[in-house]
């Protein structure tokens, strides 16, 4: 139990992996405008790294390392990775097509997500167990949820200030990405085993 | 007191129930004192053919027209409507658009009619002495055909309010006895100096909407408003679970949803109606009106106005005639040199700042205030950055937080702005009263509903435009179905010679294929 | 040699239950049409005046949600329309090319109008009304100041008006206060003027 909440903790805000561990920043910046795509994206992002993080285990376990394939790790992630992509796309375009348009080429650039695909990686590195690999790959949607979500809220926030020139638009938004990401690395050290 | 502990206090019945927010600013009631005196017969008097929400009246009264005191002048049009009455006898000399006030500074068709100074009556309206006994329909019709609208400023039609509905039954009457604008005195000195007949127009108003049970509110400021209204009551000897209730002078205590929260303890949601939690509210002004509509027989020509202001010689209570024009009010106090004083009709918290003293007095004027220039909070030039106080959402009567809608505003992130609920906020202007930085906070609010208004107009006139344009191109599509089928029939029944053998097989293939594709 | 044939089958097998699942998902999560069509078409005022260079407001949707029209040419909609709608394309706003003009009205002179029922075809909202040899007039309440009905008569006795401006549609304008315009250039700025 300690270990699934260690595990949760960690993903989430300690080792976050868009702020302590620089993964998926382009989806980060891409997505963050508005809240209601932030929402979107983040549920497509956990529902695809959940799975993802799932189904690379049973394959890196099931085919991989019995057949003595270890050297196809890549191809295989991003082909799983690919997959999951293409059905929520279609999901999310039969489902709502506002959100479809407004996440527009990021959607199905989450196949190339690093976090995703680094989820699926660090999983076999860390020789991670069933259990703990998708509890590992949830936490990293969840952590990756969060800060996209709470970063839109505060472009959203920033968009109706006045901001000096100099500022306006995408230097404004990599310091307050810069500054979240010290308020994140604040976590380290939070949990004392 | 945190606002979260005191919600709880209240709620354990520790505290009594008060709105959230609001503010103190100072009182300045300086003709509180001074008995209401009638205004004299202005020479000319201007009605304005809308003096209420609602739909404009037409005209019933040509030029030359000779009207008396009380005859319906204008008629009403549409169900939110009330008609338009001479406030004195004499001739119609113009029908044309005049300056009425609103801060547009635009005009609307009104009536002038030349006083004859006779004041002669239309009494052809029968007094109703006997109204315990009468339908509370008849009694709306009364209420309706007499003009009468929201005397505390909003000018709704009152008779809409005074009804029964089996859904909504009223339990309270709330007499809104409240006047929390600064400067304004009118309804202090009418409670004053006509307790019996406001009285009387709330057992009116209780017998209408079929109710034993009223609350009068008074704020602590008018203590000899509420001994006048309790000495009254304790005369009477219906009104028996009538009770005055005092309140902590606080702004808006006034406005509507605030006050039945603060009496009742109940909130009125948002885009309802007081009548949805079982509440009238009545201005005490509106009150009389409808005493004097009933039991006098007298349509809606007269208000109590105060006429107030730091820039004012001599302040007053004065019951004009409905249309008199301002500048000849202020004349009569002695104002009439309009240099460097500005004109509210209106209280100062959410009255109209107005161009020129050249309008009327309508149903809605409560007051008149002439203020020095100097007084006025110089918000509109020197507005600066929020400092992210939270002043503004603290004296928020509504709960909103008016420095995000405001900024909302200010960007044109109008759908974000209603997502906020802006539409909840009254306008109360306690928000800019707070505001360090001197933002006008309201006059964003103003921008973003009007806005927001035009959009919505916007999208049903597209709306509607788009139907017909589809209607349009339907009906040219069956047209041509028509021809064609028309045109199909006739090479039928007389096949060209030439084509004899191939026409008729290929014609109707052709026809049914037009179907198809106009079916898709 | 067995580990390269080890390796294609299982890349090649597990390439090929992906796409069995993706062909079977593509049948449940079809698609009819384009959605966004209706929801451009939404946001543009309907006058079906032609100004953007096609037929009517509808056609322009579809081209806008197809991505084959740039989201600025909607000139009666001004820079409000444009910027709705590059807001659900979820692309970059351009500035509008033409100013939009103050709503009009066309009206008929009566007493020079022919009744040669040119305009009521023209007209893509039916709001004239006439007959063959009768007066022909418009009704204001439906007229959306296309334009499209001057052009084809023959005696140019239809004008265009300022459509008057009503008190009850007065709104507010922004306070004038130099922080106020700051917020507006910032708006303009998003709509790519500066």
């Amino acid at each position: 139990m300690t270990e699934i909440a260690l595990i949760l903790l960690s993903a989430v805000l300690v080792n976050n992996f868009v702020l302590t561990k620089f993964l998926g920043i382009c989806p980060f910046l891409g997505t963050s405008g508005k809240v209601e795509t932030a929402v979107g994206m983040s549920f497509a992002v956990m529902f695809v790294m959940t799975l993802a993080s799932v189904c690379s285990w049973l394959v890196q376990q099931f085919i991989l390392v019995p057949l003595g394939l270890e050297y196809l790790q890549t191809i295989f992630f991003i082909l799983i990775i690919a997959a999951l992509v293409q059905f929520i796309e279609m999901m999310i375009h039969k489902t709502s097509p506002v959100l479809y348009q407004a996440l527009g080429i990021f959607l199905p650039l989450i196949t190339t997500n690093c976090a995703v695909l680094g989820v699926a990686l660090l999983n076999v590195q860390q020789e991670q167990t069933f259990v703990t690999s998708a509890l590992y790959g949830f936490g990293a949607a969840v952590g990756f949820a969060l800060v996209l979500i709470l970063f839109s809220g505060l472009r959203e926030r920033m968009e109706v200030s006045p901001v000096p020139a100099l500022f306006k638009g995408s230097p404004l938004t990599l310091i307050t990405a810069g500054m979240m990401s010290l308020a994140f690395m604040g976590f380290s050290g939070l949990v004392k085993i | 007191m945190p606002a979260m502990l005191r919600n709880l206090a209240q709620r354990l019945g520790m505290m009594a129930h008060s709105f959230d927010g609001g503010i103190h600013p100072a009182q300045h009631k300086i003709s509180a004192a001074l008995a209401s005196e009638p205004c004299p017969l202005s020479p000319i008097h201007i009605l304005p053919m809308k003096m209420h929400i609602g739909a404009p009246c037409t005209s019933l009264v040509a030029v030359g027209d000779y009207v008396l005191r009380g005859q319906k002048i204008a008629k009403s049009e549409g169900y939110v409507s009330v008609p338009v009455h001479a406030p004195t006898s004499g001739r119609v000399v113009r029908i044309e658009e005049y300056a009425i006030p609103h801060p547009s500074g635009m005009g609307i068709p009104s009536i002038f009619i030349e006083s004859d100074g006779d004041d002669a009556a239309d009494d052809s309206i029968e007094p109703i002495s006997d109204w315990r006994g009468m339908d509370p329909a008849l009694l709306r019709e009364r209420a309706r055909m007499c003009g009468l609208a929201g005397l505390g400023g909003a000018v709704f039609p009152t008779f809409i309010k005074l009804v029964q509905d089996s859904r909504f039954p009223i339990e309270t009457v709330v007499l809104n006895g409240i006047e929390c604008e600064p400067w304004l005195t009118n309804d202090h000195r009418l409670m004053v100096e006509y307790a019996d007949e406001i009285l009387t127009g709330l057992a009116i108003i209780m017998h209408m909407v079929k109710t034993d049970s009223a609350i009068i509110a008074i704020e602590d400021n008018k203590p000899d408003a509420a001994k006048a209204i309790q000495l009254a009551l304790d005369a009477r000897d219906d009104l028996d679970d009538v009770r005055v209730v005092v309140l902590p002078t606080r702004y808006p205590q006034g406005s509507e949803k605030q006050l039945i929260y603060s009496l009742t303890g109940r909130e009125v949601p948002a885009g309802k109606l007081p009548m949805h939690v079982g509440v009238l509210c009545q201005n005490v002004g509106t009150t009389r009106a409808l005493y004097q509509a009933v039991v006098l027989g007298q349509p809606l020509t007269e208000r109590m106005v105060s006429v107030s202001g730091d820039a004012m010689p001599r302040p007053a209570n004065l019951r004009v005639r409905i249309g008199t024009p301002m500048r000849y009010v202020f004349a009569r106090q002695g104002l009439e040199d309009f240099d460097g004083v500005r004109i509210l009709h209106g209280g100062p918290m959410m009255g109209e700042l107005l161009r020129h003293p050249d309008v009327p007095v309508v149903k809605s004027t409560n007051g008149m205030l002439a203020m020095r220039e100097a007084s006025f909070m110089s918000a509109h030039t020197q507005e600066q950055a929020c400092i992210r106080c939270g002043h503004c959402s603290e004296a928020c009567p509504a709960g909103l937080v008016p420095n995000l809608l405001a900024d909302q505003c200010r960007s044109d992130q109008f759908d974000k702005a209603e997502s906020y609920n802006l539409f909840d906020c009254i306008e109360c202007g306690a928000c800019s009263y707070v505001c360090p930085s001197n933002i006008p906070l309201v006059h964003y609010f103003r921008y973003g509903k009007g806005q927001i208004a035009q959009q919505r107009r916007e999208k049903g006139f597209a709306e509607a435009s788009r139907v017909r344009s589809e209607a349009r191109d339907m009906r040219i599509e069956q047209e041509k179905q028509a021809r064609a089928a028309r045109r199909s029939s006739v090479r039928k029944t007389h096949p060209p010679k030439v084509e004899a053998e191939s026409a008729p097989a290929s014609e109707p293939a052709e026809s049914s294929k037009m179907e198809q594709e106009s079916k898709d | 040699m067995t580990g390269l044939f080890y390796a294609l089958l299982s890349l090649g097998g597990f390439a090929l239950l992906a796409g069995v699942v993706l062909a079977i998902a593509q049948q449940v999560f079809h698609v009819e049409g384009d959605p966004m069509v209706d929801k451009v078409d939404n946001l543009l005022p309907q006058t079906q005046c032609g100004q953007c260079g096609y037929p009517g407001c509808k056609p322009y949707a579809t081209a806008v949600a197809a991505l084959e029209a740039e989201v600025n040419h909607c000139v009666p909609g001004g820079e409000r329309t444009m910027l709705a709608i590059a807001d659900l394309m979820g692309v970059e706003p351009k500035a509008v090319e033409q100013e939009a003009a103050a709503p009009m009205l066309a009206f008929v002179r009566e007493d020079e109008c022919i009744g040669c029922t040119l305009c009521i075809k023209a007209c893509p909202v039916d709001a004239i009304i006439g007959a063959p040899k009768q007066y022909h007039t418009i009704l204001a309440d439906h007229c959306t100041g296309c334009e499209l009905c001057v052009e084809p008569c023959p005696v140019d006795c239809i004008d265009m008006l300022v459509k008057p401006e009503l008190i009850e549609h007065w709104s507010w304008p922004l306070p004038k206060t130099r922080r106020s315009q700051l917020g507006h250039e910032r708006r303009e700025h998003h709509a790519g003027h500066a």
